[in-house]
């Protein structure tokens, strides 16, 4: 974000599906089958417990990816403690818990690689 | 007894023959050259993809009963009420008479010109549902430039739970009707990107929510929660489009090959005039108002009429057939009560 004499720009916010890269989330869809079921209910991020206590929302951060969006995710999947209690909740039955060390092992691979 | 039914869609199909199989002389009435109503424009059925002409023509045949009598391409000109009987002028010059009248006069589909920011009718490559069903009728998939369309959307509620085009109501059917669709085109285009675009999924019958599941893991379709704002056209024809995404809390905008608008229903012209001509009440969201909710859901504010199918709110066909057999009842009834 740049400051100009007290007004600031803000990054365009709006989600441009045409230019965005989805392949990860074209990755994961085809791993996991199931990670295609999310209805969004928000019942995974009511419940965890790094979602209670920092700036951290697994639904939305599945949401994004699947639009092509990975920053917030790269920034804050290191939050997860791995707990598990996410995928107790699920009513579609999505494994998030193996979801996120599926996009963990993804994101640090293309880390390593760039 | 005799009972005069206007409509011979699915509804004034079952109805004349539950009552004719009971004994009763139909007399009924059609606008249009041949029976079936809308049935005639639809391809597949869900939940069990039964191929809708397979049943119209089911329904078609019971026709032949002899208790039955078809009239094809009339109106109702004027209806009078004597002594207890119903008199029916039609536009050929006949006089029909019964002892009790059902209106059977079902839906329309929205008009999507109204919904004038969606561009149909302006961008070349914005459809309805109903054209996509003829698209499969003819297993003919293309773009306005002749491509086979890479990315597809599907726009719930076009003319359904929108003040702009007043009316409130929810039709009930376009959920399901476009997570079929969705499902028919993935099995004709095997590579496109297909999404939907919705304000609520909703899922109400037997093996729908099963259906939209299906259609999420097996079938790859993607579901986003948001409505439509506006469309526009670039060079290549392409649709652009823009929505929020309301789970994410962001605009969101991409570009499709083809849009469909999953128009809503409304009663139709039809079933107005014929509430103009005999007294019956609307209810708030256009259709006919029916006696009670619970109690008396085939009769009207006015004695001896009676509704049946989707001319009452939007009904899927099952519940179309169910309430035609309904009626049947209802009316079957009401003749031995003023028989004595
Ligand atoms: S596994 Fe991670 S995302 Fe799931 S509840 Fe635990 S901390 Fe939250
Ligand atoms: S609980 Fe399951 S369905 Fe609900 S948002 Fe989380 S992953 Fe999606
Ligand atoms: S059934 Fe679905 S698409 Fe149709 S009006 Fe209701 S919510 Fe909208």
């Amino acid at each position: 974000m740049m400051n100009f004499w007290g007004f600031s720009i803000a990054e365009a916010r709006v989600i441009d599906y045409d230019k965005n890269d989805k392949s990860l989330a074209e990755m994961l869809a085809e791993e996991m089958p199931t990670t295609r079921l999310c209805i969004g209910c928000g019942g995974c991020s009511a419940t965890c417990t790094a979602g209670n206590l920092t700036e951290f929302n697994i639904r939305k951060l599945q949401m994004l990816l699947k639009r092509g969006e990975t920053k917030d995710l790269r920034d804050q999947l290191h939050k997860c403690m791995l707990c598990g209690k996410c995928l107790l909740v699920c009513p579609r039955g999505v494994d998030t818990r193996k979801m996120i060390l599926f996009l963990f092992r993804q994101l640090s691979e293309q880390d390593h690689n760039s | 007894m005799s009972v005069i039914i206007i409509g011979a869609g699915p509804a004034g199909c079952e109805a004349a023959y539950q009552l004719a199989q009971a004994g009763e002389k139909v007399e009924l009435i059609e606008q249009e050259a041949q029976p079936g109503g809308n049935l005639n424009n639809w391809y597949q059925l869900f939940p069990d993809r039964k191929s809708a002409q397979e049943l119209n023509r089911q329904l078609i045949l019971r026709l032949e009963h002899p208790n039955i009598r078809l009239h094809l391409g009339c109106m109702p000109t004027k209806i009078d009420r004597r002594e207890g009987r119903f008199e029916v002028q039609l536009n050929d010059g006949a006089l029909l008479t019964g002892q009790a009248l059902l209106i059977a006069g079902g839906f329309q589909l929205f008009n999507a010109h109204r919904k004038e920011e969606y561009g149909y009718g302006i961008y070349e490559n914005v459809i309805t549902s109903v054209e996509l069903e003829n698209f499969f009728t003819n297993q003919r998939i293309q773009t306005s430039t002749g491509q086979l369309p890479k990315r597809v959307g599907f726009i719930h509620c076009v003319g359904s739970r929108d003040e702009k085009t007043c009316n409130f109501h929810c039709s009930k059917l376009c959920c399901v009707t476009a997570v079929k669709q969705a499902i028919e085109l993935r099995e004709i285009l095997p590579e496109a990107e297909i999404l939907c675009f919705y304000m609520d999924m909703r899922m109400f019958g037997p093996g729908y929510e099963e259906m939209y599941r299906e259609a999420q893991e097996k079938y790859r379709i993607k579901f986003v929660r948001g409505r439509l704002s506006e469309a526009s056209e670039n060079k290549a024809k392409q649709v652009l489009i823009k929505a929020e995404d309301t789970l994410i809390g962001k605009p969101l905008k991409m570009t499709l090959d083809l849009m469909v608008l999953m128009v809503g229903m409304e009663l139709s012209a039809g079933s107005r005039q014929l509430a103009e001509m005999t007294g019956i009440e609307k209810a708030t969201n256009g259709f006919l108002r029916v006696k009670d909710p619970h109690f008396a859901t085939n009769e009207t504010n006015q004695k001896g009429i009676f509704l049946a199918g989707s001319c009452s709110s939007p009904m899927n066909l099952t519940d179309t057939l169910t309430d035609a057999r309904s009626a049947a009842l209802t009316i079957r009834e009401y003749l031995k009560h003023i028989d004595l």
